[in-house]
């Protein structure tokens, strides 16, 4: 039987185990007098039924799926005699014997490869029909089974609402699993990566050229993954935007949150407010054909050199990104400065400017410094603008006008196109991406502790 | 003590007055830059990209007289086999000698041939196949121009001259002389709607792109709404007070800071080399698009949930109900509007996402509409990237115009958002 | 850090300083307005003797609105030369609405207007020309809850005197810092720890040092809105005690839910209710003789 046809089957069942187990829990009270001698609504007596008829089936076809391919790939593979050492040599006699199994021969047909499609195709088969009948065995079983445990006595709620309540706890916990699999997916790699290039090389090494030779013998081949020029574009790009965002979403907020009228706060908030809204890859289309000629246009005004696609013409574009990041949290942390401490400074007499500089921003500061950290870790991880306006040399400068890359940059150009996994090119983005997520990581804790304990001071 | 009198103190305090309040209106007027700044940032944005995109809703349309001439095709009958191999770019090439006679040599007959889209051919077969009457037949028809025709027309309107390009002043005449006897008009774009992705600008369209893009939000919906909310009433409700509880807390407010191309990585890594799920799937690409915006949906679930005053919680409790059917027959209903709102906002997000996508592969050329989940698509914002990328210049106005198509739908969702927060929100 | 402030005895009473007095006092005057309805008594004019010879400060006819809703009706009022003048009525009856049209703290609140004549020494508080700023340094304020600013005790102190530029020396403002120290009481209490953060005193102390900041600027009226509702009857006490020595140089006026606070440190008192300003008396002759029913009501406890 196909899956989706034994899913719709194990769906039908599933009903009737609700259907029955209801019916039954009716029965048996009908000889008590009455629902009322049951412990729980016959409803939940069906329920309980179909869980027990669903819920372990469930969970072993999705097992199933999750681990058929790889189990019988292992058994196939596991056939061959003399198969080719490499992985990437294993992939493609593997993809070969997949396509003869399903009748698209490609190339020449040797005996052993006959074989082994034969092999895949009776595997696939006897385990079609093993899945069907382990799943039909497990969820009629355990319904029956379920539906004999029927009885007024049988708190089936309690039952029902353990198992709900589990659910609820594995969908919390999807969080964990995550940040698990984020950390493994890039440990993983790097950890094979390092083996390849080491740490020292990639942390401290200024040259970065990760394009492999296609012959080892040609010249310069080994590609070098010194990160350095990467991490002080990263850090040159954010700290452009930093600098147009800090001032100006603060600045902003400031005004929205002391100074302006109910009718400006109502136009003028939601208008920052879009710039949020607007998808990366639109502030990199800008950035790419509007800011960046813009910006080389002026510098060569001024008699300045400018790259086409400068750091300058990125950074500025991220900032405005996040112009409205850093305005909707300073607003939050600004309003929740009591107002018993602007009533005090003015009550002195005060400039409204003075409350805000000597009393509002000081009281507010440790949030403020929590949502510019915040800021600061969205804009290393920011992606499309750079990938798409700040170019590929790996740049080790201090002129904001040159070209630089960045870590992000690096990571997509690594990734994108075709990739071989075992080739250290491929891993060294995992190993970027492993910085980046430490980095970030690493800011997120300071900055939601730093929010944290701020709120806690004024709640 | 020496004490300052009143008077003294009332002289110092009046004398720094005038340089205080020229402070504070410095202040403000920063304040007032820095708003200024920021609307000047979204009209200038929101200018640029729909004065480069608007020009690609209108495409240059060329009217020429075409003969299914059975010579021409090298086809005797309509069947699959003949039209396969049958020579429509050899009518259109004919109609086009037919309408310029004069034309003789082989670089300009070349010059003449490149006015017309090479998708041109493609529909004339589509027009015999639902048609096999037609043959040995003419008749009049509507050709998109090629890309440059199109960029030269458009730059028409904006100055005498016109942009040229790689457009000759030969080929510009016969531009002139067809526009002037109304054999080429500018014409709504429907192409731009109901095609693929092409390598030919004034054949590429966001079709099979958006229904990518549509294909993966819905995988993102059905995951992480109901894990979202499922994880958010685990822990507003049932969660006890303990360390998991605050590892889980922490690891969800950390998610949502995490840059979104690791999730790509996530992706890459685990979906794809691990699971070996299909590459460029808007299944693998809802995926990972719902560990993103799970953070986004569990915490707004969560301040959702906290709306609902406990009294109510108390009120069902004191009837007897248990934990569960509180939260199901009482607390959920009542906060399910914040929590659809929540939705509509994390799918807007999860809709213009394009760094992860591009890590698993999203980035394919994609020619056909993709029919199921496990298709080989693209999604709109990774087209505007492929499109940005592109060197012709009929590209950019496509660019801006296929953003101003995902912003149209993303405004929609938000507007949708907002009203419903508006409509639904119940104030205690 | 607050958290360690408020002892157990120093709850805050039931009502808090609300960040928006407008909608308070709505609620709670619908309220006021139902209970006295029931002793149904129109209150025409003000009774006893609103004016004085040597008025600081004088008011005539003072209006005043939250957008369309009026907060204070027809007001008229003088405080006297360093006089202690205690404002009592149930609460959301406007007198701390009308104490703080006194330094124009009501400018901050918006849809806020004040009608009337206002003077300080002869001079408009609300001429077109004033600048709220000195006149601010003029007329201090005390809050009802301590609010001392997020820096240290000495910071608090120096932060007037330092925005206004009162001080051309160090050496002055330590001086400064030091007097107010004292003359609020609380000199020797902090001396050794100036450099504390003043969130870190007790509730007493932290009114005091509010106390503090505010005469620090040498102001010549201080407004005090329920300066202890927050705190302990010892630190209450206290801070009585201070009302009184200030009364040599400065003239007060204070909002007080207590009648007996009234009844200890000032000189006259207004009785305000539902906006309007019953009776004005000498303190004494307020508590053992009033003129008006409505004030003999609230004193005597049948409402309030």
């Amino acid at each position: 039987m196909q899956t989706p046809t034994l899913f719709a089957l194990l769906l039908l069942l599933i009903l009737v185990a609700y259907g029955t187990g209801f019916s039954r829990a009716l029965g048996a009270a009908r000889s008590r007098g009455g629902i009322r001698s049951l412990a729980s609504l016959p409803s939940y007596y069906g329920v309980h039924t179909a869980l027990w008829c669903g819920l372990p089936a469930l969970i072993i076809l999705g097992l199933w799926l999750v681990f058929d391919d790889a189990i019988i790939r292992t058994l196939v593979m596991g056939g061959i005699v003399d198969k080719p050492e490499s992985l990437s040599g294993q992939n493609l006699l593997y993809a070969q014997i997949q396509n003869m199994a399903s009748g698209n021969l490609v190339g020449e047909a040797t005996p052993q490869l006959t074989a082994a499609a034969e092999h895949l195709n009776s595997l696939r088969h006897g385990g079609q029909w093993l899945q069907t009948a382990l799943i039909l065995i497990l969820s009629v079983g355990l319904g029956a089974y379920a539906l004999l445990k029927v009885s007024p006595e049988m708190r089936a709620r309690e039952k029902v609402e353990k198992v709900l309540r589990a659910i609820l706890l594995m969908c919390a916990c999807a969080a964990i699993f995550t940040t698990v699999g984020i950390l493994m997916s890039v440990l993983f790699e790097s950890v094979r990566f390092f083996q390849a290039v080491p740490v020292t090389e990639f942390l401290f090494g200024l040259h970065w050229s990760p394009q492999m030779a296609l012959r080892a013998d040609q010249v310069g081949s080994s590609g070098a993954f010194g990160a350095v020029p990467l991490f002080t574009g990263t850090l040159m790009v954010s700290a452009i935007a930093m600098l147009v965002a800090v001032p100006v979403g603060l600045m902003s907020a400031i005004y929205l949150a002391e100074y302006a009228g109910n009718r400006v706060r109502a136009f003028a908030k939601p208008l920052i407010e879009i710039l949020a809204g607007v998808p990366t890859v639109v502030y990199g289309f800008f950035a790419a054909l509007t800011v960046a000629p813009f910006v080389r246009e002026l510098a060569q005004s001024v008699g300045l050199e400018a790259s086409s696609e400068s750091a300058l013409a990125a950074g500025l574009v991220m900032g405005v990104m996040i112009i409205p990041f850093v305005s909707s949290l300073s607003d939050d942390v600004i309003n929740a400065v009591p107002q018993s401490l602007r009533d005090g400074a003015l009550g002195l007499g005060s400039t409204k400017s003075e409350t805000v500089r000597k009393v509002v921003i000081p009281a507010a500061l440790p949030g403020i410094v929590g949502g510019v950290l915040l800021a600061v870790s969205r804009a290393i991880g920011e992606t499309m603008i750079v990938v798409m306006a700040a170019g590929l040399a790996a740049n080790l400068t201090a002129n904001p006008l040159e070209s630089v890359t960045t870590v992000t940059v690096q990571i997509v150009t690594l990734l994108v196109g075709d990739q071989e996994f075992d080739s250290p090119k491929t891993l060294a983005a995992f190993a970027l991406g492993l910085m980046l997520f430490i980095s970030t990581l690493i800011l997120n804790f300071i900055a939601l502790h730093v929010v944290k304990k701020y709120r806690e001071q004024y709640d | 003590m020496t004490d300052l009198t009143q008077t003294q103190v009332r002289e110092r305090i009046a004398a720094r007055l005038a340089s205080r309040h020229r402070k504070e209106k410095l202040f403000r007027g920063l304040g007032i830059a820095s708003i200024a700044f920021g609307v000047l940032a979204v009209l200038v944005l929101f200018t640029d990209i729909i004065s480069k995109g608007a020009s690609a809703f209108v495409q240059t349309d060329i009217q020429l007289q075409v003969t299914y001439d059975p010579a021409e095709l090298g086809i005797e009958q309509v069947d699959e086999e003949s039209l396969a191999w049958a020579n429509f770019d050899g009518v259109i090439r004919a109609a086009l000698r037919e309408r310029f006679p004069d034309v003789s040599g082989r670089r300009d007959k070349r010059e003449l041939y490149s006015l017309v889209s090479n998708g041109a051919g493609f529909e004339l077969r589509e027009r015999l196949q639902n048609h096999p009457e037609l043959l040995g037949k003419s008749e009049t028809l509507w050709f998109n121009a090629d890309d440059d025709v199109d960029t030269y027309v458009k730059s028409l309107s904006k100055s005498e001259d016109g942009f040229l390009g790689r457009t000759s002043e030969q080929k510009a005449q016969w531009i002139l002389t067809l526009r002037e006897s109304g054999e080429l008009k500018k014409r709504f774009n429907t192409t731009f709607f109901t095609n693929g992705d092409s390598r030919e600008p004034e054949q590429a369209g966001i079709r099979a792109a958006l229904v990518g893009s549509l294909f993966t939000l819905l995988v993102t919906l059905v995951l992480s709404f109901p894990i979202g909310v499922a994880a958010a009433i685990y822990l507003e409700e049932f969660a006890p007070k303990n360390r998991w509880t605050d590892l889980i807390e922490v690891n969800i407010n950390n998610l949502a800071a995490v840059p979104s191309i690791v999730f790509g990585l996530l992706g890459l890594a685990i979906f794809i080399n691990f699971f070996e799920l299909p590459r460029s799937a808007p299944l693998v690409g809802g995926l990972v698009l719902t560990l993103m915006t799970l953070p986004t949906i569990i915490i707004s679930s969560r301040a959702s949930l906290k709306s609902v005053p406990p009294s109510i919680r108390e009120a069902a409790m004191g009837m007897g109900a248990s934990r569960m059917q509180v939260v199901l027959h009482h607390v959920l209903p009542l906060a399910m509007p914040g929590m659809l709102t929540g939705a509509i906002i994390g799918m807007a997000q999860a809709l213009g996402e394009t760094a992860p996508l591009l890590m698993i592969g999203m980035v394919a050329f994609i020619v056909d509409v993709p029919h199921g989940v496990t298709d080989p698509s693209t999604v709109l914002p990774v087209q505007i990237f492929l499109w940005a990328d592109s060197p012709e210049r009929a590209f950019v106005e496509r660019t801006s115009a296929a953003i101003m198509v995902l912003l149209a739908v993303l405004i929609t969702m938000n507007t949708c958002a907002v009203w419903l927060r508006k409509k639904l929100e119940r104030r205690w | 850090m607050t958290t360690m402030t408020l002892n157990a005895g120093e709850a805050g009473p039931a009502e808090d300083q609300t960040a928006n007095p407008a909608s308070e006092s709505a609620v709670e005057q619908s309220a006021v307005k139902a209970r006295a309805a029931n002793t149904n008594i129109e209150v025409t004019g003000t009774v006893g003797s609103p004016f004085c010879d040597d008025a600081k400060l004088s008011m005539r006819n003072v209006n005043v609105f939250y957008g369309e809703a009026q907060a204070i009706h027809d007001v008229s009022l003088d405080i006297g030369r360093n006089q202690v003048v205690a404002m009592i009525g149930p609460s959301g009856c406007g007198k701390s609405t009308f104490l703080r049209s006194l330094n124009r703290m009501n400018d901050t609140i918006e849809g806020c207007r004040v009608e009337g004549e206002l003077t300080l020494d002869g001079e408009a508080i609300y001429g077109p020309k004033v600048d709220v700023v000195p006149l601010r340094a003029r007329v201090g304020m005390v809050f009802q809850k301590p609010n001392p600013f997020p820096k240290s005790i000495y910071d608090n102190v120096a932060y007037g005197p330092k925005i206004h530029g009162i001080a051309s020396r160090r050496a002055e403002l330590d001086e400064i810092v030091e007097n107010s120290l004292r003359r609020a009481g609380l000199w020797n209490e902090v001396k050794d720890r100036l450099d504390k953060p003043g969130t870190g005193l007790s509730g007493g102390q932290q009114q005091r040092l509010c106390i503090a900041r505010a005469i620090a600027v040498s102001p010549e009226v201080i407004l005090m809105d329920e300066p202890c509702s927050a705190l302990d009857p010892i630190a209450t006490a206290r801070i009585e005690e201070l009302i009184d020595e200030l009364r040599q140089n400065y003239t007060i006026a204070i909002v007080t839910h207590s009648m007996q606070q009234a009844a200890r440190v000032s000189q006259r008192t207004a009785y305000f209710h539902l906006g309007k300003l019953v009776e004005v008396n000498d303190t004494e002759t307020v508590f053992t003789n009033p003129e008006h029913e409505l004030t003999e009501a609230y004193i005597t406890g049948r409402f309030g």
